[in-house]
């Protein structure tokens, strides 16, 4: 008999057991069941069982103690990336076996084992530093070369889109964390993963909640992050502080790159730091005082002469312009006062909460209904904001602005999902930093637009 | 008074939160040297404190200066209880003490807690201001510079090499006074740090009088080893080489001192002659064909230059050079690996101050290896190295060297011997030639003439501890080569214990030897080069690791096959068993010899085809063995004779064919080697990289037989190199150069940590940590080096970052990436004695730190791997302050020496002990000072782009 290649576990091999496998001669099946981190034996070819126990006997061996530590700290971004989605060492093995890892180097699975729990071990170590990047740079400890050190910055703090929409607007409480396990269950991201990011959105909302200044600067200055990741961070804190509603059935649809664009518009438009300049401010507030000024609104739709004339305006700039025409000079009075009576409203939090419930309620749903496009709602929306400056006794152009600008612009995203409903919104976004919201918002309409269609 | 130290503590940063309930810290720090101590402010209320103190005056004597280490301690301020200590900063003021190293110490130091681990960081200010002393009887030697590095510095130039130094310290270990008893773990392990610290300063203040006695101005070579004897005390030992050194100009002369940048000058065979006919040897290349001329001209003729040469030689009674490469023209022959070991009992060490009995230990020893060196016809040693290994109360005392004759002139005062006018080096096989005479072998070899010049004789093969000398020429590329053996004992104590040892301790050298050979012919090579072995005690098995570079040397001829016979030829399957293996280790050196492109340039077919004339040959060979018996005990070439015949008489040779055909091939791209330059690739880069790696293994069976150990004992240093080549494949094409292996048995006891009665439930314990220090070069082959590297290194980078924005958005960012203060310098730790492609131009002073780290949460540390890999980043983060304090950007010759590790998984306790060296210099880019093409400048941005990442 020849045994080639043998795998066996540290518990396979107690004398008892594999004496009576030996006895019958069921070598083989002991052999076959390899386990990761077993260890390997080449066996040769042997007249006499005996000598051959005894050489398997031998090999009672366990390793202690294994370290591989460098002046520079070496990573393997690929093991990275299965450590931050939180798998086990065994599991990340597999995963990089089947990958093709053991073809390379002529490397057999102890090796890879081996390898595997060192890069778990380092990035472990290091995570403690990962919590306040800026430290990572001036620490001793590791030398890490620094263009490494922000993909491992960058990387650790990139979430699952999915799992941020599943977490957007809740408070990021000890409560919510306790949830965890089901949002893991329901989006199947492993629990260490889910942790982890949940654990990056409440440490960079502690961090930026009481800072002066611009949101997505203070992000990035304090956790050196990319622009785009930082916006992203910026819309989740943004929502977590003022806790939006974003669980309701009918907002399903929309996934978290919508919501990441509507806070960048909220910001931008809505906060102190829009108007003002841009040192002494917050980001994170929408502005009390414009809040309130918003129910200086109702008179477009309480002053029914100036309704009227709104709505003259607006049919005049729309006629045959879109194919809804019809059904828009029909519904133009109640589109204008949902819009207009959303706004007035946003005084009490509750409201503002149930901003985008509202929204898809009162105005999205209803142009759904009556099959509009995209388009025909933002030229809509175009000429029913242009509308309002013609307006000659309406005097809160400043107001209206800020208001539409978000609605305008937050209308386009939402909507745009209507005819891609039947998309499973569970399916994760390719890349998380595809859009970034620009200044302008004509501009940014458009190439948001582009770049969705 | 002739010295004043200066300190001032700027600030603090990262420090730990003390106090649990504000989140903050009341940090203070306590400045202490020797017996003065001074203390700063209570800085309140945060993590990172600024002091900015006063300067801080210490009135010293240079003597202090010298034995002392600068110990600053922050502490947090409490009002009600004890003041919390943080942490610890030891700094050695040594490097200030030399006029032209470092003259400010100034930087970030980790703060160091023995339990701990690293807390947080302090920016230390230290000055020196010295006044000259000039008592002829004074006990200090400020101004000898020490170096690590096993050869001249690269900025010095030797005027005189003086000789051997030697010196030991012994002392009670803290470990072991009764006070431990009573004392804090903490308390006991500072207690030692400083002791250490101390006694290594002590070492290196004595050994600095020595020199300074002898005439010299520095040591090299230097090696510090501690022996850590438990019960009966703590040794500290340290060799070097003394030698007065003169700083070169950087200029014109640099070049030379590179041994890349240029091939030896060219010589005329004829001149040399004359040349040597006036100094040593030259008889036998007078007079090679009046061979029956009775032999006393060349031994005597030694003898005479002995007697006659400069009393340097003289003044130390050893002839011994630590050093392991050499100035060119410095070896005039090498004779072979001299080595001796002794088994000793440790008692207690009762007066500390007269470390007579290991002082006479060790002459014992040197005085065998001075003989054995006599009797290669060689008057010095080179390569020379001492070491210890301890298992309870038995000492193995062992040392090594390389037989050689060397040039006289390097002794002779005022003669100014390493510069260019002189008639230049030996031809690159002078060194080959063999030293003793022909007819008188200490040894049997196999003689013939030099394949190089065919004019001298030259062995069939050579074995030696030194680095492959720049000028040897060699024939294909070098390898990593290890002989691995295991062997069992009984457990015994005492006396018994140490005849058992004793006893076993030949035939594990004989065995060693044997299968070295066996490999080197396996690779068709015909030389080794840095041999190192060593011999570790188990309570219950002795453990033989040698490792050596193989080489093919042009001037020796070609290795022989090997052939395998058996003994009982009438089974017909097992002839057909033995001819398959032959076809085997055929097929093996056949494939070798591609591999590491050996062709040599004649007798390719002398070489594989013919096994018979070979074994002929080795009959022959053997019958002159048996006819000269003159064989010194410890002689290392008892085996050359079955180096060409394997006979299969038992198993075991079954077996050890085996292993010798199991020797995985390294896969592509890797080539490994144990000394500091890799024979035969020359196109480095200068991308590097220095890996410590460590392994322990449990064995838990007690009835082993010595093969099955043998085979664990290979297939774990197999496996460990194979974890290498898998972690390193990304660096491909690359060399691991200076693999230093280091295997330990530690005893049962040891692996309890102490302090707590040992309670021993797991039955053996066979803990094996290997110690690796691996120095990565990225190199690559064909003649546009630059711009592979440059394609090289891109490549790798987008590999590493697959989506594209990313990249994008890096390099846009890169700038503002690290916008808290300055960013850290980089610092490059390599065992080697040069940084490839660089010039180094400052040594700042030696590195000699020891640390221990002790844990009482195992498990929370992540076990036992997560403990030592956090203790090891640690000692390498401190190395690295260190070094950035002093103003250095690397460290040169870096060495791990001792690395004990004991734990008790059950108490969830380890305790770790490191201690490291090296040399701390400033280099800069060759490319920096001369002008380059621009082809090359590109080329060149991108390497100093990536030396972030080495």
């Amino acid at each position: 008999m020849q045994i080639r290649y043998a795998v066996f576990t540290p518990i396979l091999c107690r004398t008892q057991r594999f004496n009576c496998a030996i006895n019958n001669t069921r070598l083989q099946m002991l052999f076959t069941q390899t386990v990761p981190g077993a260890i390997y034996l080449l066996a040769t070819v042997s007249p006499r069982l005996d000598r051959y126990i005894t050489l398997v006997k031998a090999y009672k061996m366990s390793m202690e103690l294994d370290v591989f530590v460098g002046n520079t700290t070496i990573m393997d971004m690929e093991v990275y990336q299965l450590w931050l989605d939180g798998l086990t060492v065994s599991d990340a093995v597999k995963v990089r076996m089947d990958e093709g890892a053991l073809l390379e180097c002529e490397a057999n699975p102890e090796v890879l084992t081996s390898d595997t729990m060192d890069q778990f071990r380092t990035f472990q170590m290091c995570e403690r530093l990962l919590h306040s990047p800026t430290k990572l740079g001036s620490q001793l400890l590791y030398q890490i070369p620094a263009q490494n050190q922000i993909i491992l910055i960058e990387r650790y703090y990139e979430f699952d889109s999915v799992f941020a929409r599943e977490v957007l607007g809740k408070k990021l409480s000890k409560g919510t964390k306790k949830d965890l396990d089901d949002i893991s269950c329901k989006t199947g991201i492993t629990l260490k993963s889910c942790r982890r990011q949940f654990d990056n959105f409440k440490r960079v909302f502690k961090v930026v909640e009481e800072l002066k200044g611009p949101l997505v600067e203070n992000i990035q200055r304090h956790f050196l992050l990319s622009d785009t990741l930082a916006r992203d961070y910026a819309a989740i804190v943004f929502f977590a502080n003022s806790r939006f509603e974003t669980g309701k059935r009918k907002l399903q649809y929309l996934s978290f790159q919508d919501f990441a664009f509507c806070a960048g518009q909220l910001i931008s438009y809505w906060t102190i730091g829009a108007m003002d300049s841009m040192m002494e401010d917050m980001d994170v507030d929408l502005e009390k005082e414009f809040l309130n000024e918003l129910k200086d609104l109702k008179v477009l739709v309480n002053d029914k002469d100036m309704m009227d004339q709104h709505k003259i305006l607006v049919c005049a700039a729309l006629r045959g312009k879109i194919k809804v025409y019809k059904l828009m000079e029909v519904n133009f009075k109640n589109l204008s006062r949902a819009l207009v009576n959303l706004a007035s409203k946003l005084t009490h939090t509750k409201d503002v909460r149930d901003l985008f419930i509202d929204l898809v309620e009162k105005f999205i749903e209803p142009c759904r209904y009556d099959r509009w496009t995209v388009a025909e709602i933002t030229l809509f929306l175009t000429h029913y904001t242009n509308a309002a400056h013609c307006l000659g006794t309406f005097r809160h152009q400043m107001i209206w602005d800020r208001y539409m600008g978000v609605i305008k612009s937050s209308q386009c995203s939402p909507l745009l999902h209507l005819s891609l409903i039947k998309v499973n919104y569970l399916s994760p976004t390719p890349s998380i930093s595809s859009v970034s919201p620009p200044v302008n918002i004509l501009n940014e309409l458009n190439t948001f637009l582009i770049c969705k269609l | 008074m002739p010295g004043k130290l200066k300190a001032k503590i700027v600030a603090g940063r990262h420090l730990p939160v003390m106090d649990r309930a504000s989140d903050l810290t009341d940090a203070f720090v306590e400045v202490k040297f020797g017996n003065t101590t001074f203390k700063t402010d209570v800085y309140p209320k945060s993590l990172n404190p600024q002091w900015n103190s006063e300067w801080f005056k210490f009135e010293v004597d240079d003597e202090d200066l010298q034995d002392e280490p600068l110990q600053i301690t922050v502490l947090d301020h409490d009002t009600y209880s004890a003041n919390d200590a943080i942490g610890k900063v030891y700094i050695d003021i040594d490097p200030l003490l030399s006029s032209e190293a470092a003259t400010v110490i100034s930087g970030w130091f980790p703060i160091y807690d023995t339990i701990h681990g690293i807390r947080g960081e302090i920016n230390v200010l230290v000055k020196v201001d010295l006044f000259n002393d000039l008592n002829r009887f004074r006990q200090s030697s400020c101004g000898v510079k020490f170096f690590c590095t096993t050869s001249i510095p690269r900025c010095y130039r030797a005027a005189l090499v003086h000789g051997f130094v030697e010196e030991l310290v012994v002392n009670e270990d803290p470990e072991y006074q009764w006070i431990d008893r009573i004392r804090t773990p903490r308390a006991s392990n500072e207690a030692r740090q400083r002791l250490i610290s101390l006694m290594s300063g002590e070492l290196q203040r004595k050994i600095g009088l020595k020199v300074l006695e002898m005439g010299g101005n520095a040591v090299v070579g230097y090696l510090q080893c501690f022996d850590l004897e438990g019960e009966s005390g703590l040794v500290v030992r340290a060799i070097g080489t003394a030698c007065t050194l003169d700083k070169l100009i950087p200029g014109s002369e640099i070049k030379e001192t590179l041994p890349s940048s240029s091939s030896p000058p060219p010589f005329s065979p004829s001149k040399l002659c004359s040349r040597q006919s006036s100094s040593s040897d030259t008889d036998l290349s007078l007079t090679p064909k009046m061979g029956k001329t009775p032999p006393p001209s060349s031994p005597f003729l030694t003898l005479c230059l002995l007697l006659s040469s400069p009393p340097t030689l003289d003044l130390t009674e050893f002839p011994f050079f630590t050093l392991t490469c050499f100035p060119p023209g410095f070896l005039v022959h090498i004779g072979g690996v001299v080595s001796a070991r002794s088994v000793k009992l440790l008692d207690r060490i009762h007066n500390p101050d007269e470390p007579e009995t290991r002082d006479a230990w060790w002459e014992e020893i040197r005085q065998e290896i001075k003989s054995h060196a006599k009797a290669l016809g060689c008057h010095a040693v080179v390569g020379y190295s001492e070491s210890t290994t301890i298992c309870e109360e038995v000492c193995i005392l062992s040392a090594s060297g390389t037989a050689a004759m060397l040039n006289p002139r390097f002794m002779r005062e005022g003669l100014c011997v390493y510069s260019r006018f002189d008639d230049a080096s030996p031809p690159s096989c002078g060194f080959c030639h063999i030293p003793y005479d022909e007819f008188n072998m200490p040894f049997p070899a196999q003689l013939t003439y030099c394949y190089h010049c065919r004019r001298q004789k030259v062995p069939d093969v050579l074995f030696t501890t030194i680095d492959l000398p720049a000028e040897a020429a060699v024939t294909g590329k070098g390898c990593l080569i290890q002989a691995r053996l295991c062997r069992t004992k009984k457990k015994a104590q005492g006396e018994v214990n140490a005849t058992a040892i004793s006893n076993l301790l030949p035939f594990m050298e004989y065995e060693l030897h044997t299968q070295l050979m066996n490999k080197l012919k396996l690779r068709c090579m015909n030389a080794l080069f840095g041999l190192r072995i060593q011999i570790s005690v188990g309570e219950n098995m002795l453990l033989g690791l040698a490792s050596a570079t193989g080489v093919y040397l042009s001037a020796l001829p070609a290795p022989g096959g090997i052939q395998i016979a058996g003994k009982t030829p009438s089974d017909l399957s097992y002839d057909q068993h033995i001819s398959t293996m032959q076809k085997r280790i055929n097929d093996t050196i056949a494939m070798n010899k591609e591999l590491y492109n050996i062709h040599p340039p004649e007798c390719i077919e002398e070489v594989v085809g013919s096994p018979i004339p070979d074994r002929q040959r080795s009959r022959l060979f053997r019958s002159t063995s048996e006819s000269s018996d003159e064989l010194s005990e410890l002689d290392l070439s008892h085996g050359k004779k079955d180096a060409f015949v394997l006979e299969i008489d038992d198993t075991d040779a079954v077996e050890d064919i085996q292993s010798l055909l199991t020797d995985a091939p390294m896969p592509a791209g890797f080539y490994s080697c144990n000394t500091e330059v890799m024979p035969g690739i020359y196109n480095w880069t200068s991308g590097l990289q220095m890996f410590t790696s460590v392994r322990v293994y449990r064995l838990n069976n007690a009835n082993l037989t010595n093969q099955g150990l043998n085979k664990i004992f290979t297939d774990l240093c197999e496996n460990l190199l194979k974890s290498l080549y898998f972690k390193l494949r990304s660096m491909i094409p690359c060399c691991l150069c200076h693999l230093n292996f280091t295997v330990a048995v530690p005893e049962e006891e040891l692996i309890q940590v102490r302090r707590h009665t040992p309670k021993n439930t797991s039955p053996i314990l066979f803990i094996f940590p290997i110690n690796i220090l691996v120095s990565i070069r990225e190199l690559e082959f064909g003649e546009n080096e630059e711009q592979l590297q440059f394609s090289m290194e891109l490549s790798s980078s987008s590999e590493r970052c697959s989506p594209l924005p990313e990249v994008r958005s890096r390099s846009l960012r890169s700038t503002r990436s690290l916008p808290c203060g300055a960013p850290v310098t980089v610092v490059k730790m390599t065992p080697l004695s040069f940084l490839p492609r660089t010039r180094i131009v400052k040594y700042l002073g030696i590195i000699n730190m020891f640390f221990i780290r002790e844990t009482t949460s195992l498990r929370e540390e992540g076990g036992v791997s997560g403990f030592l890999h956090s203790f090891i980043a640690e000692v390498f983060a401190m190395v690295r302050a260190h070094v950035a304090a002093l103003g250095g950007n690397a460290v040169v010759s870096y060495s791990m020496k001792e690395c004990v590790f004991m734990e008790n998984p059950n108490k969830n306790q380890a305790q770790c002990l490191i201690n490291v060296s090296g040399d701390a210099v400033i280099f800069v880019r060759e490319s920096d000072q001369e002008a380059i093409p621009p082809l090359i400048t590109c080329g060149q941005t991108s390497t100093t782009g990536a030396d972030g990442t080495t």
